[in-house]
């Protein structure tokens, strides 16, 4: 095994990128993800990469946008704000089948909010956060060694499916200090791209790369086909880890920090006795319905932890199909909730079932 | 450890900075009155001095630090009584500077005082583990660029090389040869290796002079 070094997660998303092929970036400061822009600004001009401040998060995308269509893999990324700028970026690179990373370390909100970390994107990843009828793939990272091996798969399966793959971490996360091995990450060989506008050699025909379709008889079956890969990628793809859920009566579920906490409580709620497990999406988008849905067979009620005001919890009430009695626990606006807070919750539900 | 009056703490940003100076200050005030820590981080608003403000308070350390460091507002900004650092002699200070050569531009501004006083050691807190500094000719860039950011030079390394939960003695001790290459190229002392409090008893005998760190307690 390669030797391990000592790194935030921030800049363990910069060096796996780097690692996965990924020779572009482009951004603009944020806290609490800057780490990222300032590992880029170091390494990027001595491998002969490309490291661009952008004048703002709208132009960073664009350039995204433009890396992407010549086929080339390329990253941005940014806090929740600037995420928001990126919006319409986001939405023109779905429009436009082109792959893409791109990193939200959250950050307390709405509006320019706070600095201290939250999950109250979650919303705004799942369902997009453009405009029109689309999919990100969302990874949700619990270490900083997975916010290496996710930088790795999310650019693997931009690629596979021509589609934005987004890191969707939090300032605990990006700002974390672990042990983390970069050299032993296994990266696969990018597929070919013969759509990509990479010049044309006078040996094909000129590739077009664009998002605008005026016939909506041929807008609709572009949908149409965007949506078939979307199952394709829901049957594939999907990720999650499984915590002591096989006997269970109450799963909880969270990703991220708030699964750490979590499972924190999970442990000490064993030890007096009580039968709960956790089930950790890793891809929120495609969401990992089936462990819930398995779940909901012997658990009796399950929690919710989140930093934010209740997000995931719809997507676990779907997973369900409301089957189930769904609970939040929670903190927001850049607040954690605390093993503790978590305990309390589950004795508490378990009262309620006995 | 001998203390000049004023310990400065330099390094690249992840390097342990803030723990070390957290710890300088608890052991600087077993031995004088007087004291104070400097928080002049001017760029990471997450992990800070201040995080320990209550028990620098029970032992009565003063805390030079900007309100709004540990606060949700991201400025960049200095304490507004800074310059008791260089106008206060009677005070020993243990300061605690931005991480890179970013944070240490800060530093600039006391900088002729500091120089006319002579009465400082200019300490870099070198981690081998961390990315960017994982051997001797980067780390000396980096000391390179904090010096020139900040036109004081280094007096002498503090060797923190750990992997955080996961460091062992082996890593210690695996560390000491690529501090002595930092020391022989750069021409300045190891002046301390510093380990956490589990380390140490195994430590003490194989490495000199050691510390001991009891981490501070991280917010989260």
């Amino acid at each position: 095994m390669a030797d391990k070094i000592l790194m935030k997660g921030n800049e363990a998303i910069a060096a796996a990128a780097i690692k996965a092929g990924c020779m572009h970036y482009f951004g603009y400061p944020i806290t609490p993800q800057t780490e990222i822009a300032a590992y880029m600004a170091k390494v990027m001009p001595k491998i002969g990469g490309t490291f661009l401040q952008a004048e703002s998060e709208i132009a960073a995308i664009n350039m995204v946008y433009g890396v992407a269509s010549a086929g080339k893999r390329v990253m941005t990324s940014s806090s929740s704000p600037g995420v928001s700028l990126k919006g319409e970026g986001l939405s023109y690179l779905a429009g436009s089948d082109l792959p893409s990373l791109i990193v939200n370390v959250q950050r307390g909100g709405p509006g320019l909010g706070g600095i201290q970390p939250s999950q109250s994107d979650y919303f705004q990843s799942t369902r997009g956060g453009g405009h029109g009828d689309y999919h990100m793939i969302v990874l949700a990272p619990a270490s900083v060694q997975e916010m290496a091996e996710l930088t790795v798969k999310g650019f693997e399966l931009a690629d596979t499916y021509r589609m934005t793959a987004m890191i969707l971490a939090d300032g605990t996360m990006g700002q974390m200090m672990e042990p983390v091995s970069i050299d032993d990450l296994e990266v696969k060989e990018a597929p070919e791209k013969p759509w990509a506008t990479n010049g044309t050699k006078m040996a094909r025909e000129h590739n077009i790369v664009n998002s605008l379709s005026l016939v909506p008889e041929e807008l609709e079956q572009l949908n149409f086909a965007r949506y078939d890969r979307y199952k394709v990628i829901e049957e594939n793809e999907t990720m999650y880890e499984e915590y002591l859920t096989d006997d269970a009566d109450i799963i909880v579920a969270a990703f991220g920090i708030a699964a750490r906490v979590s499972k924190n409580a999970v442990d000490e709620a064993r030890k007096l006795g009580i039968k709960v497990g956790l089930i950790r999406p890793i891809t929120l988008w495609p969401f990992p319905k089936a462990p819930f849905k398995k779940a909901a067979e012997h658990a009796q009620a399950f929690l919710s932890v989140e930093l934010n005001m209740g997000q995931m919890i719809e997507d676990v009430q779907l997973a369900i199909e409301s089957k189930r009695p769904v609970t939040l626990c929670n903190r927001a606006g850049g607040m954690i909730p605390d093993p503790e807070q978590v305990l309390n919750a589950i004795k508490e539900i378990n009262g309620g079932i006995k | 450890m001998n203390y000049k009056r004023l310990t400065i703490l330099c390094g690249h940003y992840g390097s342990g900075k803030t723990n070390i100076a957290v710890n300088m200050a608890f052991d600087l005030a077993s031995q004088r009155d007087n004291i104070a820590i400097a928080d002049l981080d001017i760029v990471n608003p997450y992990f800070r001095s201040k995080d320990s403000e209550q028990e620098f308070r029970d032992k009565n350390i003063r805390l030079i630090c900007s309100d709004f460091a540990s606060s949700n507002v991201d400025l960049p900004s200095m304490p507004a009584d800074l310059y008791a650092i260089t106008d206060d002699k009677s005070l020993s200070v243990i300061m605690d500077i931005g991480g890179d050569d970013r944070g240490a531009y800060a530093l600039g501004r006391l900088r002729p005082a500091i120089l006319e006083e002579n009465d400082y050691e200019m300490l870099m807190v070198v981690n081998k583990f961390r990315p960017l500094t994982p051997d001797a000719p980067s780390t000396i860039e980096v000391m390179r660029e904090i010096e020139a950011a900040c036109g004081i030079p280094f007096t002498g390394i503090i060797n923190n090389s750990n992997l955080a939960g996961e460091t062992t003695t082996e890593d210690v001790l695996g560390s000491i040869s690529y501090v002595e290459k930092v020391s022989k190229l750069s021409g300045l002392p190891v002046v301390l290796t510093t380990v956490e409090e589990s380390l140490y008893d195994e430590l003490k005998d194989k490495i000199s002079p050691l510390f001991s760190l009891k981490l501070q307690k991280k917010p989260i």
